[in-house]
């Protein structure tokens, strides 16, 4: 059997089009809000859209905060999509309820002096390699739609930029932890590309045992 | 850096395309999904659904259009056209939309901004704005509705403030569409696209009057558009989505090239 991705279903946000993504790739995901399912998953996805306090409290108010926490620690695949990003940080200038805390950092207001929010494709620049962009150029554009934008503690954990006259953290990734500020599900061919590469990191965990 | 979208638009009536689609090679022209996936894999940046179905018991033809297109589509989807409360947008973000855009319901139940707004957030709102000069030459608009039948209905709104006051109440975006301009193939009216655009945060998106590449480079360079959105332009295939991107990035305007 092959293993299971859940995409974790917080009552916030679109997951159609991510779960579509996954039916596309001939590999589909289950969609839980369930703590029990998303613990026995093989592979995690955190989408959403919306803002990080409501976000974090609707994940409290189901039990998943953690869960959540335990399977990033656990070494299991975990991929955070644009607020699900956000929500892996320490907290945000949105909200003064803590995120996950899973990287250390802040989530900022994109400055008042460009056009908010950041809509359209952009380019991601790759600073590192990571198996889920295996592949893929640097330079490649993905579309992205966010007001708030994360700024890791840790320098060495950014595996993309993007300029957006602010160059800022677009891709942030440390061993099982992998998380993108644009939608993979928005951009087409490339970005399918990355959930493809994801599935194959689940593959080759439970492979590895 | 970000790029300029180029966005095409579809008129759909009970579930078929309704303005006339020439292409060659293609299966159904009047399938929106099939001509979406064709607009797609020709490099649209986003794509647009505007329903026009009059009939009431054929106002749910549109849920399954999206919904099919979803399945084939990975670049967003804006749909909009007849859209009234919180349980509409619902209902179409389930389907498989992105973004809802509202216009005649937004000016006469402002409210609905903030409650879609709160609802599925501020990126999901699209304010699509219908304007019309006051006077031929005056810098001044005036918002209509009901566009869809015999010109529309003029609402004494300023368009400007009218804008503000959306983005204020919690809109993402606004497609800013040209009464004067719309049909004539003589170009975006170009000084009330800038107006907007340097009056609001948010993205702008030009609607109406395209009838040239140049008019596309100039909403983007004149008229401080995000965004271009042509419907006529592509579907009788006057110009391909890879000429107006090649036009547009041979003059220093960004843009995602998409290999073929």
């Amino acid at each position: 059997m092959n293993p299971t991705i859940v995409i974790v279903d917080y009552g916030a946000g679109n997951l159609r089009s991510v779960e579509k993504a996954f039916e596309h790739l001939g590999y589909p995901a289950m969609v839980s809000g369930e703590p029990e399912t998303l613990l026995n998953a093989e592979g995690v996805i955190l989408p959403g859209v919306g803002s990080s306090g409501s976000a974090m409290a609707a994940l409290e108010k189901r039990g998943l905060v953690e869960p959540l926490i335990e399977k990033a620690n656990s070494g299991t695949p975990f991929f955070g999509v644009c607020l699900g990003l956000q929500l892996l940080m320490s907290g945000s200038d949105e909200d003064s309820r803590p995120c996950l805390g899973l990287f250390p950092g802040w989530v900022r207001r994109i400055p008042p002096q460009l056009k908010v929010p950041h809509m359209g494709w952009n380019q991601v620049h790759i600073k590192q390699e990571h198996p889920v962009f295996s592949g893929v150029d640097t330079g490649s554009y993905f579309y992205f739609v966010h007001s708030y934008y994360t700024d890791p503690a840790d320098d060495t954990l950014i595996v993309g930029t993007t300029d957006y006259g602010i160059d800022f953290c677009s891709v942030l990734a440390s061993e099982n932890l992998i998380a993108t500020q644009f939608h993979p599900e928005k951009s087409g061919e490339v970005g399918l590309k990355l959930y493809e590469n994801f599935v194959r990191m689940v593959m080759l965990k439970e492979a590895s045992g | 850096m970000l790029t300029k979208r180029i966005i095409p638009c579809l008129d759909v009536k009970d579930g078929r395309v309704v303005k006339g689609v020439k292409f060659r090679d293609h299966r159904d022209a009047g399938d929106p999904v099939a001509l979406a996936e064709f607009y797609d894999s020709e490099g649209a940046d986003e794509l647009v659904f505007y329903d026009i179905t009059a009939s009431s018991e054929n106002r749910d033809i549109i849920l399954d259009v999206v919904s099919r297109a979803a399945e084939k589509l990975f670049i967003p989807l804006t749909v909009g056209g007849g859209l009234r409360s919180v349980e509409d947008m619902n209902r179409m973000l389930k389907a498989g939309a992105d973004k809802i855009s509202i216009n005649t319901a937004a000016v006469q139940n402002p409210e609905l901004i903030g409650m879609g707004a709160e609802a599925f957030g501020s990126q999901c709102i699209v304010l699509g704005m219908d304007a019309r000069r006051v006077t031929p030459g005056d810098l001044r608009w005036e918002v209509y509705t009901h566009t869809g039948a015999n010109g529309g209905r003029v609402t004494g709104i300023d368009a400007i403030e009218w804008a503000i006051k959306a983005v204020r109440l919690g809109v993402g975006e606004i497609v800013v569409n040209s009464i004067d301009a719309d049909g004539t193939k003589e170009g975006y009216d170009l000084e009330l696209l800038r107006a907007i655009s340097d009056s609001v945060s948010v993205p702008v998106v030009a609607s109406g009057g395209a009838g040239t590449l140049d008019h596309m480079y100039k909403a983007v360079v004149n008229g401080h558009a995000d965004a271009v959105l042509a419907a006529s332009i592509f579907h009788f295939g006057e110009h391909s989505i890879s000429e107006v991107k090649r036009f547009l990035a041979d003059r220093d305007v960004p843009v995602r090239m998409v290999e073929p």
